[in-house]
């Protein structure tokens, strides 16, 4: 299992928590186990997220490999100028 | 592993777009022209919010001369979610949403006809009440901008319509607790105004669409493949039926990363079955390109008698133009990002309002959080009699530090600004009477994302890399530095080219700081592939294992004595015998890059205000940044620098200003100052190297953090050398002179 | 729309070409002549990039009209260079990396050649105060304004 910490907003949509649980081994699995788990974050993930492993972020990367320890958070898509 | 020890990396060699740019021969947006090309121009709404009861171009057709004119009837919505609202932006559907919402446009055989023709065109607009302010956009009576938008992320969940498009909440701790720990609280209110990233070259295009349904399309963007996928997508065509060259790019700083003018032009083009060049003028850029975004912003921070932050809060609130996306988002999530912190909770409102639909500009979002709250840092650090580069100090994010946004920090090299600005003799200069010195820091994340690089050795050992992201200042240089550095060539043997879209796979837009990291990164991978190609050659050459050649300064060498004994083989000598031993050798990297590095600034300022007037002097500037790895110095400088004078104009000078009638008023240079010669001092730099593990090199990007602390820095200054604190950007000489005599400071 | 014939002088050479009589000397240049050196970033008169020289004077081309070059010379980014040899002024453009997206850099090469040739030995504050009316939003114009005192140091020296 791994620890996904979401940002604040999404605490509704993931049932009042802001740490879940998920059993995956790269991004692409976080994703859909969440949305399965929580189908109400379906609508945020769609819209685009990034994902932090280890304090590195991805924006599209679905198999980057995540490990039971690593710490994982998912974050708003990043854009920049 | 990353490499240290470079050859060419880390000089300053001429730029290789450089003759073609001092002589005027660059080929800029509007600078090229097709046989029988038209003329295009955009009626635009003249009311800030407005239904559009019905357009009549008929009389404008009637013109002679006048070859095609698009409505919003040339325009069917997208499937694309996200490119609806860029739909809507790019012609106006059922309301005109801010002054100067396209609302028409028409192709002719001149300017004058095609100016005549807009005359012509009849439009009944019913006009509504309309809202410019974020603060106002908010309130509960405020005009309703689009119906059945509720607020997403609303707890509890939204009823009613809102111009709120969407809350962000961030942070880990418990502020209250944090707060209950502190000995000093201070909380503030501040306000910054929209601001345009002020490109000298307005948008401009050439569209050439076939009755094959095949176009091509030229334009200054930042992003060739964006455009070509919002175009095609806005149009209805495919992909690789369009193809984009991006001519080179007068500026952009984040405001040509979408279309505005494209899809119009080639909509145009289809229908006169002509090209069709389309150019905005600079009140045009003002009024409907991507501005910024106004803000208004709450933050609360308390700390302890020795100067430990304990707590820290803030609301933003952005108000992002007609259409939802505002960053504010990135202001929550960066603005306390300096700070190790226990306990974090900060709040985002993405706002519309009628105004254009902001677009980015350099670290969307986060100057104006850094400018609220590094502005509170500074006060609580004077506060308790610490100087405040010491009380950042204190307070530092570093390495294991769990940041703001949440995520662990790798390393980062914010403690190195701070200390290298401590040391730095600025920091101890004396200053004079009005006189104030201000600092802060600021953050942005940098990425990297998909990128295409090809590497072509040519058959007299020169070297192509084909890449695929605009050179928006400099990077070509860049990448042949890399590239010569891993193949072991002179700079001058290498040309970079930048190639349209049907000649290379994706490239995303040139933003984010991505450039010199992700395609650097792309180009350094390619000239590995090419180098391992060469060395197979020379394998094959001496008959030998292709695992025992090394490649070294530039030549293909056996791996040691037991490998053989044979002279090296030049990358030229390899190249020349290509056709013989197996054919042309190129490289090539298709990735999604990852493993960006986040960066930081300190910057340090010094400022005279005139008593008399509030007008602001900027003294002296000195820019504390880290590069990661400085490819081109002359370049990562020149990005400080521009950045700093950027924030400069943000703070004290430049800002939208919209009537009572919702319309802009400034839209020009003249009203709409953007800093000049005259208005700065050199800028002094400071390049620190803290390398990201996630390049071969350890570059981060540089081109976005340099615009997030100077408005705060600016700020802190002025409020020292007023005597009172400025809450309001821009510092105008009005608005200093009113805080100064509403606290007795003023000289009148 | 009836057109007016023009006669000038463009960097040196006879040039002739037909306008409207609205047009500006910038979109004569420009759409008619081909010189498109010469920018415009504002049509207004307020940035400078469609700086050239008239009759030995800078002038705003924007604010110029295309019939007013009638008998006179005109100077572009164009006649600079002459020849494969760049001005000192480009070089040391290119030397000092005073360019990023390089849109402003043909108004700016203009303007401080036409500095360089009122005054050879300028102060940072006259560069900076001839230079006001271009505007560059890449640089924060620190490399432009060394690159203009160090073409004036050169060019002094070379003539000392
Ligand atoms: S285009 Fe002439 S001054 Fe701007
Ligand atoms: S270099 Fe871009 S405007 Fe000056």
């Amino acid at each position: 299992m791994v620890k996904v910490v979401l940002w604040g907003s999404l605490k509704k949509a993931a049932g009042g928590q802001t740490e879940v649980e998920v059993e995956a081994k790269n991004v692409r699995e976080v994703l859909d186990r969440l949305k399965e788990t929580y189908p109400k974050l379906s609508a945020d993930i769609d819209r685009g997220v990034s994902v932090s492993i280890d304090g590195v972020i991805f924006r599209d990367a679905w198999f980057a490999p995540i490990k039971p320890e690593s710490e994982v958070y998912l974050l708003p898509r990043l854009a920049g100028g | 592993m990353i490499k240290t020890k470079f050859k060419l990396v880390g000089t300053r060699p001429l730029r290789p777009d450089g003759v073609d740019k001092v002589t005027g021969r660059a080929r800029f947006g509007a600078d090229i022209s097709a046989p029988g090309m038209l003329h295009a121009l955009i009626l635009r709404s003249p009311h800030a919010h407005a239904r559009i009861k019905s357009i009549d171009t008929s009389r404008a057709e009637k013109l002679p001369g006048v070859k095609a004119v698009v409505t919003r009837d040339d325009f069917k919505l997208p499937e694309r979610e996200d490119l609806v609202d860029i739909c809507r932006n790019v012609m106006a559907r059922e309301k005109a949403l801010y002054d100067g919402h396209a609302v028409a446009a028409v192709a002719a055989v001149s300017k004058t006809v095609a100016r005549e023709a807009l005359k012509r065109i009849q439009v009944e607009y019913q006009v509504l009440p309309h809202v410019t302010d974020v603060d106002a956009a908010m309130k509960p009576r405020a005009p309703i901008l689009h119906k059945g938008m509720r607020t997403i992320g609303a707890e509890p969940a939204a009823k009613k319509d809102s111009n709120v498009a969407q809350i962000h909440t961030f942070g880990h701790g418990d502020v209250v607790k944090g707060f209950a720990k502190a000995d000093i609280i201070i909380e503030r209110s501040f306000k910054t105004e929209a601001t345009h990233q002020g490109y000298i070259e307005p948008h401009a295009c050439l569209a050439t669409y076939g009755a094959d349904d095949r176009a091509d399309l030229w334009c200054c963007t930042q992003g060739h493949y964006m455009v070509r996928n919002a175009c095609a997508g806005l149009l209805g065509m495919e992909v690789s039926h369009l193809r984009v060259t991006a001519s080179e790019i007068g500026g952009g700083f984040g405001g040509k990363t979408t279309v505005f003018i494209e899809p119009v032009a080639l909509a145009l083009s289809r229908k006169a079955g002509k090209p069709v060049k389309l150019v905005m003028s600079r009140d045009e850029v003002f009024r409907a390109s991507g501005p910024t975004s106004s803000s208004s912003t709450d933050v609360k921070i308390g700390i302890t008698k020795k100067g430990k932050i304990t707590a820290a809060q803030a609301i933003l609130r952005y108000q992002g133009g007609a259409f939802p996306g505002s960053p504010v988002q990135f202001g929550a999530m960066t603005g306390f990002a300096p700070y190790d912190l226990e306990n974090v909770h900060t709040v985002g409102y993405d706002v519309v309002a009628n105004r254009p639909k902001q677009a980015a500009y350099r670290a969307p979002g986060a100057p104006l959080a850094a400018f609220a709250i590094e502005s509170v840092i500074d006060e609580l650090a004077h506060k308790i009699g610490m100087d405040p580069l010491e009380f950042r100090l204190k307070n530092a994010a570093r390495e294991g530090t769990k940041s703001s946004y949440g995520p662990t920090f790798g390393p980062i090299g914010l403690e190195a600004t701070l200390k290298e600005s401590k040391k730095h003799p600025h920091h101890l200069a004396p200053l004079g009477p009005n006189q104030g010195r201000g600092v802060a820091c600021g953050f942005w994340f940098n990425f990297g994302g998909q990128t295409s690089v090809s590497l072509n050795i040519g058959e007299d050992g020169t070297v192509s890399v084909v890449e695929g992201n605009p050179d928006i200042g400099g990077s070509r240089a860049s990448m042949c530095l890399m590239a010569a550095e891993e193949l072991g060539v002179p700079y001058e043997k290498v040309r970079t080219v930048i190639a349209d879209t049907a000649s290379l796979g994706y490239n995303e837009v040139t933003d984010g700081s991505r450039v010199t990291f992700a395609v650097g990164m792309a180009t350094i991978k390619a000239a590995r592939q090419a180098i391992a190609i060469m060395c197979e050659r020379a394998a094959k050459i001496w008959d030998i294992p292709a695992e025992a050649v090394v490649w070294e300064d530039g030549c293909a060498k056996p791996a040691g004595s037991n490998a053989g004994n044979f002279k090296p083989m030049t990358l030229a000598e390899i190249a020349g015998s290509a056709g013989s031993t197996g054919g042309p050798i190129s490289g090539h990297s298709e990735a999604t890059a990852d493993g960006a590095g986040v960066s930081f600034a300190t910057h340090m300022v010094d400022v005279e205000v005139d008593p008399d007037t509030g007008k602001v002097t900027v003294l002296r500037y000195t820019v504390f940044q880290d590069a990661g790895k400085a490819i081109h110095p002359a370049y990562v400088e020149g990005q400080f620098q521009g950045g700093a004078a950027q924030g400069v104009g943000w703070a004290i000078n430049e800002e939208y200003i919209y009537g009572e009638d919702g319309r802009l008023q400034n839209p020009g240079f003249l009203d709409y100052r953007i800093p000049v010669a005259s208005d700065l001092p050199m800028i002094d730099t400071v390049i620190l190297e803290i390398p990201n593990p996630g390049h071969p090199y350890g570059v981060r990007g540089v081109g976005e953090t340099s615009i997030v602390p100077p408005l705060a820095a600016i700020a802190n200054a002025v409020s020292e050398a007023a005597g009172v604190r400025l809450t309001h950007l821009p510092m105008s000489p009005p608005r200093v002179l009113k805080a100064m005599m509403e606290n007795g400071k003023g000289a009148a | 729309m009836t057109k007016t014939a023009v006669s000038t002088t463009i960097n040196g050479d006879a040039a002739e070409f037909l306008c409207e009589t609205g047009e500006t000397l910038l979109d004569v240049l420009r759409d008619r002549l081909d010189l498109t050196g010469s920018k415009e970033g504002c049509g207004t008169g307020d940035c400078g990039a469609c700086s050239v020289m008239l009759d030995g004077r800078l002038v705003c081309s924007c604010l110029v009209l295309g019939v007013e070059a009638q008998g006179r010379a005109v100077e572009t980014i164009e006649g600079m260079a002459e020849g494969e040899t760049l001005h000192p002024l480009q070089q040391k453009f290119l030397e000092h990396a005073a360019l990023q997206c390089g849109v402003c850099t043909p108004g700016f090469l203009v303007a401080a050649k036409a500095l360089l040739e009122v005054n050879d030995d300028p102060s940072e504050s006259q560069v900076r105060y001839w230079l006001a009316g271009n505007l560059c939003r890449c640089t924060g114009y620190d490399k432009i304004v060394r690159a203009v005192l160090d073409t004036a140091k050169d060019m002094r020296s070379a003539r000392a």
